[in-house]
């Protein structure tokens, strides 16, 4: 890779890490291949799941078991030639959780900490840009304890990034701001990386940043990629309990396959604890085995008489249980023999004057049911 | 007035050398992972269990002139070691060693890691680190091993008269001094120099608190745990 007047011209990241950990109760075994692109690519997982292991792995503060790590045509990491470039000299950018500024520094000397092979003067001058790009040049004097947590993560980025780093990682960098916030910092992160183009990996566990920011995401879970493509490919239709609850789905209903109809795509499946049965897309499953289905709480429409004349092939007779506000969303409970989580709008809820107690019919499309494994 | 003068100067002759031998043992005990690490702190450590008669007695040997260390003295400086005021610094440098060293493995171990990760990303090696952001944010560990050395080598007694024997403005030291003005009975001289030594030590502890103070306002960390570790 050559820097030519500041220009970078970016390269992909490829990694195979793997690394067992024994140090904690449960042992831990990351085991992932990864190929990262310009751009920015979203590390989904719940918590536990190996995303901040891998990053470690991937600066060189964690030295993996086996595998290989390069940027382009250039090796970073490669057990069996025993290649292993020591952090200093990866040019890795790495902003972590707790941001970890140099308390007794100011801004600008933070900023200027990975520029010692510059001329003072050329030192200053690009602090001073990568500050104004990050919108916070004006506390170049400040200490990190002396601004808000906004200003501290724009100042951590503007840090990482001055050095020109040919890798980005991001591990939950903006946890604690308020979305707009949040939108404002990835708009500056995306200005600045639209001239350097280099690949950035940014870790979080919430599904709000994936909708946020957008194009590509790996899912991982216990160690190892369980799915990677867009936001709605990997998120909509997660393959795994963890995951799907991590992204959002409420309703986790167990049961028996008792019916495969191949031709038409679905199988019929026999839920636990009710006579009620419902239509699901085919799953690799045969009669008889068991399946673990998840429905998200907003996919689930609720009426207050049979409904007749539909497409959708579910419909589920049961009863309120219990009706909650939480914040714009209404939270009924359905018991159809399995209970139901349902959200509807405050809205709708007043139009169909939902209560406690009524009876009402809940619709399921076949495909807002997805089959996860545990 | 002399023998008061002279605790002072061997102090900080022990504080000087202590810091500077200090910071490199302390850093390599904070973050070696030898597995026979245990074995030197265990070393390091024995001045504080051990009575001084008994490292004095150790130290005494080795100083002699068939001792290692004489030997070793008399072929570099064609000189004697024990009963000098240089084979007192020696002595009292093993003898403040743990005074020095834990109070700066603490302040070492007390900086957060991911500030050395975010060096280490950002491109500095280890000795940067060192010096930019762990010695910094060590600064009231630093404060705290120099004057817990410096006190605890004016305050000594059992070592240096082991080592030091009583020479009037080479050794004798002013706890020494007190002892014999005391063993005359004369309480007056005895009483003078004590009350000299009681202003002295409270006047730079004062100073060495209220500097601290400040500079746990400024770096929002203090390190006076070894005062209760004695």
């Amino acid at each position: 890779m050559d820097t030519v007047g500041g220009q970078v011209n970016s390269a992909a990241l490829t990694a195979q890490v793997r690394k067992e950990r024994r140090d904690s109760d449960t042992p831990f075994v990351l085991d992932v291949s990864v190929e990262i692109p310009p751009g920015i690519t979203i590390l989904f997982g719940p918590s536990g799941a190996g995303k901040s292991t891998l990053l470690d792995c991937l600066a060189g503060l964690v030295q993996p078991d086996a595998g290989q790590i390069a940027i382009g045509g250039d090796v970073l990491f490669d057990s069996s030639s025993r290649t292993n470039l020591p952090s200093q000299k990866r040019r890795i950018a790495y902003v972590f959780q707790s941001l970890a500024l140099f308390p007794h520094m100011s801004v600008e000397d933070n900023v200027s900490y990975g520029l010692t092979h510059l001329q003072q003067q050329e030192r200053r001058a690009r602090a001073l840009e990568v500050l104004a790009a990050f919108r916070v040049e004006n506390l170049k004097t400040r200490k990190p304890e002396e601004i808000s947590g906004g200003e501290k993560q724009r100042v951590a980025l503007a840090r990482s990034l001055v050095t020109l780093p040919r890798l980005l990682l991001l591990d939950e960098p903006l946890t604690g701001l308020d979305a707009e916030l949040k939108a404002a910092i990835v708009d500056d992160l995306r200005a600045w990386n639209a001239a350097q183009r280099i690949p950035i990996l940014y870790v979080t566990h919430t599904r709000d940043e994936v909708d946020a920011l957008g194009e590509r995401v790996i899912a991982m879970d216990h160690g190892h990629v369980v799915s990677a493509g867009t936001p709605q490919q990997v998120l909509d239709a997660p393959r795994r309990k963890r995951l799907a609850q991590a992204a959002g789905f409420e309703n986790f209903l167990r049961g028996t396959v008792v019916d495969v109809r191949e031709a038409d795509g679905v199988m019929r499946v026999r839920l636990d604890a009710s006579a009620c049965e419902i239509e699901v897309p085919l799953g690799y499953a045969a009669a008889g085995s068991r399946a673990q289905i998840a429905i998200r709480a907003g996919d689930i429409l609720l009426a207050t008489e049979p409904p007749r004349g539909l497409s959708a092939r579910n419909v589920l007779a049961g009863r309120i249980v219990s009706l909650d506000q939480r914040g714009t969303l209404m939270v009924a409970r359905v018991d159809c023999g399995v209970v139901f989580t349902v959200h509807v709008t405050p809205g709708a809820a007043r139009a169909l004057a939902l209560a406690p107690e009524q009876q009402v019919w809940l619709v399921l499309k076949t495909h807002s049911c997805h089959l996860v494994d545990d | 007035m002399e023998a008061l003068l002279l605790s002072i100067k061997l102090a900080a002759c022990v504080s000087a050398i202590l810091l500077l031998c200090g910071i490199p043992l302390a850093y390599w005990l904070a973050n070696s992972q030898w597995r026979g690490k245990f074995l030197l702190e265990s070393v390091v450590a024995l001045p504080l269990v051990l009575p001084p008669t008994v490292l004095g007695f150790y130290m005494l040997l080795a100083m002699g002139p068939r001792g290692p260390l004489g030997k070793l003295w008399h072929a570099l400086f064609g000189r004697r070691l024990a009963f000098t005021f240089a084979g007192l610094v020696i002595a009292s440098v093993i003898y403040s060693l743990p005074f020095a060293v834990q109070p700066l493995i603490a302040a070492f171990e007390n900086v957060d890691r991911k500030l050395l990760d975010a060096s280490a990303v950002l491109g500095a090696g280890r000795l940067r680190t060192f010096w930019r952001v762990i010695l910094p944010l060590s600064i009231p560990g630093v404060v705290t091993a120099v004057v817990l050395s410096f006190a605890h080598t004016l305050g000594e007694f059992g070592v240096v008269l082991m080592v030091g024997g009583n020479l009037r403005g080479i050794t004798r030291t002013v706890s020494i001094d007190i002892y014999d003005h005391v063993q005359s009975l004369e309480y007056a001289e005895a009483g003078r120099l004590a009350l000299a030594l009681l202003g002295f030590s409270f006047v730079v502890l004062a100073i060495v608190y209220a500097v601290n103070r400040q500079l746990g306002r400024r770096t929002g960390r203090r390190l006076w745990t070894l005062w209760a570790a004695r």
